[in-house]
């Protein structure tokens, strides 16, 4: 056994926008002011960053950020694939570049104008590699309605219903009307409005489905020595892990033996491997959310009960607040911003410094996960 | 525009299939009324989507095996706005996938229509349901490109 990310690495800084429909600032502009104030956060000057990483469909760059924000010489940079689901790999390519030397102060970012800028699925001229040809031209265009088919499939399968999946929105808004930070904030649900709600894709409704948001959030990681010498409460990368199954299709997943069993089930069994702790000692979870239908097969996925019974776990305000697992605490995709998952990575780190606007008494473990149902990753962090 | 593009349909601004090089004989067979899938040459076990090389095997060499266009739907969606244009014109249409008869693991994202040339939304949605028995038919889209639909069995 050669070199462990275990607690080798921590988040000492964390950034952000505001967020908001629309900001009139550019995505640039926006993420030099996340970075900014994560590296503030942490006490450490831009001219000490020497590793970046984001998602590959970030539009803005190491080459414009670095120059823009005074950062020194950058020996690590990489970007993650699948959208939402490269959320913590951005994380964890920093954890390994620092706990192998190849860089010493890493950025991880996210900004996008999703709330002004087009619905990715409009563009007709872009495909996904391979898939498209086998989906789009029957109307099958967008991730709601690829997601739909596999909830459909999983109500079906397992007696899911529209109460389970109500159940997460419920929890997610409850959280974000604690958050002054969240779209949402000011926003309650109720289930007649979410029972009456306007569908997008049946059976996913409006509130099944992720907010659009502008926004950009930055992290800063550092090793765990040096992590102790920073302005805050280190959160240490306990574990991290990537996933893609095999035979996996991305969102389309129908063509393998078992499309219910997604990347989650991947990542978690890397994960679990390479942590001191289990599913059982999680005290709160930051799972990805741009449908409801990803918390269970999210939950099972990740080891929180047994397969089929994801749904049933969200019951009896399980996911609230003093419940089994608290979600979400800052309101998620669903109600907080949806800016790839990146504010589940906050949100974590708050709740390990003990800093949440809906904390978890005592919370010293978080699992977050990035996207469900494209390959994806995940981060076991702890205080 | 590249190969890559997804040129709208000329009639009715229906995204047309735009075939890959591995996918390009199911558009073919398609256009001649037949339901194709690639199988290995080798050891026998047909893939979906088509691509270069047996997972199983790692064989290049592939054939068409002849489907009998029976299935069963395996899920479905009914897609609401914000759409595309041609797709919001056909309201209460359905997305279905529907897994093969012979080879249940091999699924295809199709529509189901009353018949052939029948519009997209021509199925009263209540009569969707997981494990109806369906049946293929082809339908030559106005831009030239015929893709494979689904009737019930049992209408």
């Amino acid at each position: 056994m050669g070199a462990t990310l275990k607690d080798a690495t921590a988040i000492a800084g964390i950034g952000q926008t505001p967020f908001a429909r629309q900001l009139p600032e550019s995505e640039r502009t926006l993420a030099c002011r996340a970075i900014v104030a994560a590296l503030d956060d942490a006490g450490i000057a831009p001219s000490e960053v020497d590793a970046f990483a984001s998602y590959t469909m970030e539009e803005t760059d190491e080459v414009e950020i670095a120059k823009a924000i005074g950062a020194g010489d950058v020996t690590h940079f990489s970007k993650v694939g699948y959208g939402g689901g490269g959320s913590c790999a951005t994380v964890a390519h920093l954890a390994a570049a620092i706990a192998t030397g190849q860089a010493h102060v890493g950025v991880a970012w996210r900004s996008r104008k999703r709330g002004s800028g087009p619905r990715p699925w409009k563009n007709t001229r872009v495909q996904l590699p391979t898939s498209g040809q086998w989906t789009r031209p029957f109307g099958l265009l967008r991730p709601a309605d690829e997601i739909g088919m596999l909830a459909r499939r999983y109500m079906h399968e397992y007696g899911a219903t529209r109460d389970h999946f109500f159940n997460v929105a419920l929890a997610c808004r409850n959280r974000a009307n604690q958050n002054p930070a969240a779209i949402m904030y000011d926003r309650p649900l109720t289930r007649e409005m979410y029972m009456t709600a306007r569908w997008i894709s049946d059976p996913l409704c409006l509130f099944d489905n992720c907010l659009e948001t502008d926004g950009a959030l930055a992290c800063v990681v550092v090793s765990a020595e040096r992590a102790r010498d920073c302005r805050q409460r280190p959160v240490y990368v306990h574990s991290a892990a990537q996933g893609l199954p095999a035979q996996h299709h991305g969102m389309v997943n129908y063509w393998n033996d078992d499309p219910l069993t997604g990347p989650a089930w991947t990542a978690a069994r890397h994960l679990w491997k390479g942590a001191d702790l289990g599913p059982q000692d999680v005290d709160v979870a930051q799972i990805y959310d741009a449908f409801t239908p990803l918390i269970p097969l999210s939950l099972e996925g990740y080891g929180f009960c047994g397969r089929g019974e994801g749904a049933a776990f969200t019951e009896g305000g399980a996911l609230e607040i003093g419940g089994r697992l608290p979600l979400n605490t800052g309101g998620g995709g669903l109600s907080e911003a949806y800016v790839h998952g990146f504010n589940l990575i906050t949100e974590g780190v708050r709740q390990l410094r003990g800093t949440s606007t809906a904390q978890v008494p005592d919370a010293a473990t978080c699992l977050v996960t990035a996207g469900e149902g494209v390959p994806t990753s995940a981060l076991l962090l702890r205080s | 525009m590249s190969s890559r593009d997804n040129p709208p349909d000329t009639a009715a601004d229906l995204l047309l299939p735009v075939p890959d090089d591995d996918g390009a004989p199911f558009w073919e067979y398609a256009a001649r009324g037949e339901l194709r899938v690639q199988a290995c040459a080798d050891c026998d076990e047909p893939r979906f989507p088509p691509r270069p090389c047996c997972p199983h095997c790692q064989s290049f060499a592939a054939r068409w095996q002849r489907m009998s266009g029976r299935g069963r739907i395996w899920s479905y969606v009914l897609p609401h706005p914000p759409l595309l244009p041609a797709y919001a014109a056909q309201p209460g249409y359905n997305a279905i996938v529907v897994e093969l008869a012979e080879a249940p693991r091999i699924r295809l994202v199709g529509n189901l229509v009353s018949a052939a040339d029948a519009p997209l939304n021509s199925v009263d949605p209540a009569r969707l349901r997981i494990g109806a028995p369906v049946k293929v038919a082809f339908h030559a889209m106005p831009g030239g490109v015929t893709v494979p639909r689904w009737i019930l069995e049992r209408p």
